[in-house]
């Protein structure tokens, strides 16, 4: 079954903020909550690159573990969501994620924060698929359409990829292979854990650049 | 006599009465520690257009997925 990640080139992203924009129009996201962003590390420096950053739905997802409320749930297809209706707005989910993922509106004076919104890989939440009550709390449910993130599908020069873990490796491989360079795959150590040896049900690992001709690059590891 | 049985019956009660107040309830939802609390989701493929067929779902998100590799469009 497909395990749904994100994978963002750092040699291809622009910083176009495309993502950024696509996300808040398919979804309706309220100023001030930023469900994507982009970010650039060594801005100005010769070298400098940019990752596009969002909820990356980890495979050991820390949110989950310190929500005191118990709102998230994984989906079969590793789609970590949240309840709504059960979040407090505590933040500890913002602390605990090294994604800054997690967003709070501000719904009132003093800095009171509203309930928690994040990335949900356009797959809505627990309410009704396509259902009005889904896309005012959680946005659009693309997944149940039968189609990947929007900031994914829409990226202009697809540094971001998004989609079954397995396939999107390949997609990445198939890259690396042919520019010769750039296999790293910033993020995925930290979300989805770097295999260990010997140990069964590992993700399978971004490649690293190789010299392998084009034509002998097949398929990829199993997860 | 019956006067002051009464008045025992009626101090019994409001004594009974008053020490209600002192009674704690539990004021929150009582969660259950590491388990989701939440309403259940149903998958992405249960509703239309799929209604339940996984296979078809699944093929159609990896036709999407596909169609991210320029190189694999390119060759075509």
């Amino acid at each position: 079954m497909a395990r749904m990640k994100f994978l963002c080139d750092a040699e291809r992203c622009i910083e176009c903020n495309s993502c950024v924009t696509a996300c808040k129009q398919e979804h309706d996201i309220p100023w001030g909550v930023n469900r994507r962003r982009v970010v650039t590390l060594n801005d100005g420096v010769p070298g400098e690159r940019s990752i596009s950053v969002a909820c990356m739905h980890c495979s050991d997802a820390p949110c989950m573990a310190v929500c005191p409320v118990d709102c998230f749930y994984k989906n079969e297809e590793g789609v970590v969501l949240h309840d709504k209706d059960l979040c407090i707005g505590c933040g500890y989910c913002f602390y605990a994620c090294p994604f800054g993922a997690p967003q709070f509106p501000q719904t009132g004076a003093f800095g009171v924060r509203g309930k928690m919104d994040k990335c949900t890989f356009c797959a809505g939440g627990p309410e009704a698929d396509g259902s009005k009550a889904e896309f005012e709390k959680y946005g659009r449910n693309r997944l149940a359409e039968g189609k990947l993130p929007v900031c994914a599908e829409m990226c202009s020069t697809k540094a971001l990829l998004g989609g079954d873990g397995e396939v999107i490796a390949n997609i990445y491989r198939d890259r690396v292979t042919h520019r010769g360079k750039g296999g790293e795959v910033w993020g995925w150590a930290t979300a989805y854990k770097v295999p260990e040896a010997g140990t069964s049900g590992a993700v399978p690992a971004p490649p690293a650049p190789t010299s392998t001709p084009p034509s002998a690059v097949t398929g990829g590891t199993k997860s | 006599m019956t006067n002051a049985r009464l008045l025992v019956v009626l101090a019994a009660s409001a004594a009974a009465l008053a020490l209600a107040g002192c009674g704690e309830r539990p004021q929150v939802v009582n969660y259950k520690q590491g388990k989701y609390q939440g309403k259940p989701d149903s998958p992405p493929y249960a509703a239309a257009p799929f209604n339940g067929n996984k296979q078809q779902w699944e093929n159609a998100v990896d036709t999407r997925a596909q169609a991210q590799n320029e190189y694999v469009r390119l060759r075509d």
